[in-house]
């Protein structure tokens, strides 16, 4: 009976736990001011510095003043996140985006990494049991061998000869 | 110089190939026992000398290079591109690696640097040591030929080469000055790399990836003589100890020139250079990991030969990424075609590390299996996944914009959002395996040492998230969730956990000495570490790790705020407040500059002045920004002179407070003092005891758990 009652509570745990973290990542509302400081960290300057549209420190740079303005009409605007990254995306094409959508190609950025990690992850856990497995298997034939050599020689040699006979000793 | 840089690297050319020829029939003959002309073993040192008169040459032609840029010889296409009369002297050495052909002959520098020591110490194990000078040499060949060739450092002019093939003396060149055909002046070094660290981190970092070819041959070359045993990997051990160490002080020193001239406010921007550099230096840390397992178990032997070819491949991609022009980085000052040849060699050499693989795999069939999931052995397993799981993130977010455009013809960018929600969670995970792979022993764990040795970590992780939260680390501000501080918290929490643990394996072993010596706690630590040096070396380098991520969890929580100061002017972040008491101009041969002066004070008191400054190079008329940092143990004040409002000519200050920063840059020295004393030898305990003052001396010598 222990056991499923474990299995219950430790089942109930991983569930708060998951809605606890759930929970973390979507409360609270933006405001217009904290969205712009989170939507310009996910757009790239289009200058050519390779930086955030939010970090770059170009004085008199050519587009952040020009990206930051459309941002923040689109988000006074009310567009949706996904709306204002399709708008740049369209105006400046997709090297706009500070990382792969979640759409079609780029969809396999995100998957990807994580396949391969869970994929070597239970590969890894196989590999282990499997070796954990054949040095239990090696073990027993050591303890076999020692108790072996506690049998009288001609016992031993009267066992030695059958697996040789019967080709158990896995020779010729 | 041109003539002799040239004719240098011609005949260092032929020296490698003599090297690699005469080396490759010399240990043929030998493995196979065929009668020859010539003794094989007689051969094969004829190749070895070949290879050490090889490096007396490369080194001339760097000499040339050097000379030809402290003369200012601007019949050289290189010279005339990368430095000018007014450069720095120090800088003048810069110039050396700051274009493509420059960082070959470094590379190839470098490597003959690596490979005349070898051959050096060849007595180690003659036979050994000839298969891997050998390899080197083929290695060696190919960026002879790059020089030679695509990309040689000594080409003349246009105009120059038709008047004079063989190059031009002093005089010579004065005459071609003053009829126009030779410029008078150079276009001067990219004012990017005029910074001190760029003196030094080239070399470094080129110092790391080149000295992995070293383990590379080496365990290539007990591949393909099935050497027997696991001696090599001990021979090998220092040199991967030296290249490791070469490799992470370059990638910092580059956070640090990143930090300091870029003004962004940050040091790592996941840039495909930066990503270049960190990959090779992920599998061979996995590889510096795994080679224990095989030195005290047998096992991963085909695994760490794998890790050391991945490894060495790595560099090279890092190169051809960077040097071909197929991403574009702030890091990246040459590119050009030479791609080509890239591809072609990492071919080669992939194609025989297969070969040489499939052909030999029999013998490195593993001794031993792993006993328990729960085990030392499984733990460097899963940091070994962990490793290359993050190598294959950052290899693939680097790549995915080229495969993306291959693929849907379409250009993507995969920035630093990519990686922090990617790559984070991994690293977070890997230090989490740094603090509980010590805490396990080897083959098995039971349930009562794991409670004895987690429950003080475990105590520490909760005490130090309760104490977050009390401070205002939370993962949700403003009614807002923040993955950023919810990594930091994290992050710390994981950090103290991991340091309590192996700070408690220190106290642990100290104690049983200061015990049984009577010595006190500190000296018994120096002991305790002195007795096995590699072991507590190693953990050390795991604490200036933790040390290190500690400082960059502190990016989650930087501030800055941007303004226009006229004087009288004053802007606030964080506790300080900046007052702009004057801006001025000044010029130089080399640049004009426009630069700020704060008084900074804290509190109402005044604390120090900061001076940020822009400068135009008038070679090249590109602006650098010279930023004002001041450290301290709590954060990094980080203020940038971003230009001037040219309506009113007043200076635009962003003033950034990076917290943390600092802890990085120590993190690092932990680091380097942690892989010296894993390099030093431990003391045997025969000598330990005669160091036991006589009054004191213990019966026994304490035991201790072997291994690292």
């Amino acid at each position: 009976m222990a056991t499923p009652l474990r299995l219950t509570f430790w089942t109930r745990f991983v569930e708060v736990a998951v809605l606890a973290i759930a929970v973390c990542f979507s409360i609270g509302a933006s405001s217009p001011t904290s969205r712009l400081a989170d939507l310009d960290h996910r757009l790239m300057c289009q200058c050519g510095c390779s930086q955030l549209l939010g970090e770059c420190d170009h004085v008199g740079c050519p587009d952040r003043d020009k990206e930051l303005a459309d941002l923040s009409a689109d988000i006074t605007a009310g567009m949706s996140d996904q709306q204002i990254f399709t708008a740049f995306t369209a105006k400046y094409g997709a090297v706009v985006l500070a990382a792969p959508t979640t759409h079609g190609f780029d969809l396999v950025a995100w998957i990807a990494p994580f396949a391969v990690f869970g994929a070597a992850l239970l590969g890894t856990i196989l590999l282990v049991r499997r070796w954990s497995g054949v040095s239990l298997v090696r073990a027993k034939a050591a303890a076999a061998g020692a108790n072996q050599a506690a049998l009288d020689p001609a016992e031993s040699e009267r066992r030695e000869r059958i697996r040789k006979d019967t080709g158990m000793d896995g020779g010729f | 110089m041109a003539a002799f840089g040239s004719f240098a690297l011609l005949i260092a050319l032929a020296l490698a190939v003599y090297n690699l020829l005469a080396g490759t029939v010399a240990l043929r003959l030998i493995a196979t026992g065929q009668p020859a002309a010539i003794s094989p073993e007689r051969l094969a040192d004829t190749a070895r000398r070949a290879g050490i008169a090889g490096f007396i040459a490369v080194t001339g032609a760097a000499f040339a290079l050097l000379w030809s840029v402290f003369t200012n010889d601007f019949s050289l296409t290189y010279i005339l591109e990368h430095s000018n009369r007014a450069l720095n002297p120090a800088y003048k050495f810069a110039a050396m690696w700051s274009g493509q052909e420059g960082s070959l002959l470094l590379w190839a520098w470098l490597l003959a640097i690596y490979g005349f020591v070898l051959r050096l110490r060849h007595k180690t194990d003659v036979k050994l040591y000839a298969y891997a000078g050998t390899i080197l040499a083929g290695v060696q060949t190919f960026f002879l030929l790059l020089l030679c060739f695509p990309a040689s450092p000594f080409a003349l002019l246009p105009a120059v080469q038709t008047i004079h093939p063989l190059g031009v003396g002093p005089a010579e060149l004065l005459t071609l000055q003053q009829s126009g055909v030779v410029p008078m002046d150079g276009n001067g070094l990219n004012p990017l790399l005029q910074y001190p660290e760029m003196v030094i981190h080239p070399p470094m970092l080129y110092l790391g990836y080149v000295g992995f070819t070293v383990p590379f041959a080496f365990a290539l070359g007990a591949l393909m003589m099935r050497y027997p045993g696991e001696k090599w990997i001990k021979i090998t051990r220092t040199w991967t100890l030296v290249t490791w160490l070469f490799l992470t002080c370059g990638i910092f020193l580059g956070m640090h020139w990143a930090y300091a001239v870029l003004g962004w406010g940050g040091y790592w921007g996941w840039d495909p250079v930066e990503n270049a550099s960190f990959m090779p230096w992920l599998t061979g840390t996995a590889f510096l990991h795994s080679v224990m397992m095989q030195e005290r178990k047998g096992m991963m032997k085909s695994w760490n030969v794998w890790l050391i070819f991945s490894t060495f491949l790595l560099t090279l991609l890092g190169t051809l990424l960077t040097r071909a022009g197929l991403v574009s980085s702030v890091h990246a000052f040459a590119q050009s075609s030479i791609g080509t040849w890239f591809v072609v060699f990492m071919g080669i050499v992939l194609a025989v590390c297969i070969f040489t693989y499939i052909y030999n795999h029999n013998h490195l069939k593993t001794e031993h299996h792993l006993e328990s999931l729960v085990s030392r052995e499984s733990s460097f397993l899963f940091n070994n996944l962990v490793l290359l799981t993050a190598c294959f993130v950052i290899l693939w977010g680097t790549l995915f914009p080229i495969l993306s455009e291959y693929v849907v013809g379409n250009k993507v960018t995969v920035g630093a959002p990519w990686y922090n929600r990617v790559a984070v969670p991994i690293g977070l995970f890997l230090i989490l395996l740094t603090g509980v792979g010590p805490l396990l022993p080897w083959r098995a764990a039971s349930l009562k040492s794991i409670k004895k040795n987690f429950i003080l970590p475990v105590v520490a992780l909760w005490v130090t998230v309760i104490v977050c939260f009390a401070a205002g680390v939370r993962p949700w501000a403003d009614g807002q969730f923040s993955s950023g501080s919810f990594y930091a918290l994290v992050d710390f929490a994981v950090s103290a956990a991991v340091l309590t643990a192996i700070i408690s394996e220190f106290l642990r072993g100290a104690a049983v000495i200061s015990r049984q010596t009577g010595r006190n706690l500190f000296s018994s630590t120096v002991l305790l570490t002195r007795r096995n040096t590699r072991r507590y070396g190693g953990y050390l380098v795991h604490i200036g790790v933790v040390i290190v991520v500690i400082g960059l969890a502190g990016s989650a929580f930087n501030r800055n705020v941007e303004s226009e100061l006229a004087i009288g002017d004053h802007l606030n972040i964080g506790p300080y407040q900046l007052d702009c008491t004057g801006f001025t101009q000044d010029s130089n041969a080399l640049y004009n500059s426009e630069y700020a002066m704060l008084n900074v004070s804290k509190g109402g008191k005044y604390q120090f002045q900061m001076l940020p400054e822009r400068r135009v190079y008038l070679s090249e008329g590109q602006p650098e920004t010279m930023v004002s940092i001041h450290s301290t143990f709590e954060w990094d004040l980080y203020v940038v002179y971003e230009g001037s409002n040219p309506d009113t000519g007043h200076p635009i200050i962003k003033a950034i407070l990076n917290p943390l920063v600092g802890w990085i840059w120590a993190g690092l020295i932990v680091i380097v003092l942690g892989t010296f004393i894993a390099m030093v030898p431990s003391i045997t305990p025969a000598t330990a005891a005669l160091r036991v003052p006589a009054a004191r001396v213990a019966p026994a010598e304490p035991i201790f758990k072997g291994g690292d």
